[in-house]
């Protein structure tokens, strides 16, 4: 089956948009943070440009203070970015035959919602430049955009809580792990990946369950790997 | 606005996230990929994503618990869309009765 209007762009931004929808709230609040703690427009355009990672922003902005924490900020944005290290690996087998100019801009700005959509769909069919570039360069400006009028409007938002758009993210990342779930095998590493992040969200500091919680998954995926051949036997 | 220390400390946290996401990447597209490795990277866009959502969902109330229950029903049977619209029409439902 080959038809150009799966792989086309705006496919790709459908597919983003409720994603793109809930992260608006949070762009505006990022936005928010970063103008209380006395950054302006600019400062967050560039933060949400060349950083681009929704929850270490969070993290770096509600320990924003003059004089600057610089140390402490870069090494807390690092801890809560590691994840991103897996994620990239995980990606690496899924895109080598898209050319450069596609590659290495996805490499250096995916997020956990292009990077999921992506592979979900890359398990189907592989992955073509425009439906890429369709996840990519919208969300990417989507975020620019609401972070950045945070600065002036984002005390006018309401906690997202009360519209639920703080469970989109988690409504979507829920069904896209169902849909990498594809035989009874790879169910147990999700479990162990479940319980250690529950365990560390609640004993451990900060946003270690994340990393702790996806090593933990992957360390038993790779455990209970019996090959392909075994597997479909 | 632009002060040099805000600069710097922005330009730290876009370097130290920008190694985060070439390492991996750069390190698998080195190696043929086969055996134990496939299965550890297999298993990492489930894992990271449980691990994000799994706290989240289960240590926020019952509102989020029970819609995060019902997203998984709905996500064995039917595409993404539906199961999210399901899950976030769920909590804020819940939220009201519930609150």
């Amino acid at each position: 089956m080959t038809s150009s209007k799966e792989d086309s762009f705006l496919r790709g931004m459908i597919e983003m948009l409720p994603l793109s929808i809930g992260a608006a709230p949070f762009g505006l609040m990022v936005g928010a943070m970063a103008a209380g703690a006395g950054l302006g427009h600019l400062d967050i355009l560039m933060m949400s440009g060349l950083v681009y990672a929704g929850a270490s922003q969070f993290t770096a902005l509600g320990m924003w203070e003059f004089p600057v924490p610089v140390m402490a900020i870069i090494g807390v944005t690092l801890m809560v970015n590691l994840r991103l290290v897996l994620m990239g690996a995980a990606l690496a087998p899924h895109i080598g035959h898209l050319p450069i100019y596609c590659r290495w801009p996805f490499v250096l700005v995916f997020a956990d919602e292009t990077w999921a959509v992506a592979l979900r769909r890359s398990s189907e069919r592989p992955l073509t430049v425009p439906y890429v570039f369709g996840l990519v360069i919208p969300f990417y400006v989507n975020w620019l955009f609401w972070s950045v009028l945070g600065v002036a409007f984002g005390h006018l938002v309401k906690e997202p809580e009360v519209y639920g758009f703080d469970f989109v993210f988690i409504a979507v990342f829920i069904s896209l792990v169902m849909g990498f779930c594809k035989t009874r095998r790879d169910v147990p590493p999700l479990l162990v990946s479940a319980c250690v992040a529950f365990l560390a969200h609640k004993y451990l500091p900060g946003v270690w369950y994340i990393f702790l919680g996806g090593m933990a998954g992957v360390i038993s995926g790779a455990l209970l790997y019996q090959g392909k051949e075994k597997a479909d036997a | 606005m632009l002060e040099p220390w805000v600069v710097i400390t922005i330009l730290g946290m876009a370097g130290v996230t920008a190694a985060t996401r070439v390492v991996g990447y750069w390190a698998i597209s080195k190696v043929q990929v086969s055996g134990r490795l496939a299965g550890a990277l297999d298993a990492v866009p489930g894992a990271i994503l449980t691990a994000i959502v799994t706290p989240a969902a289960f240590s926020a109330g019952p509102p989020e618990a029970i819609a995060a229950l019902l997203t998984i029903l709905l996500a064995w049977r039917f595409p993404t869309l539906i199961a999210a619209f399901g899950g976030v029409g769920c909590v804020v439902v819940l939220r009201y009765a519930l609150n």
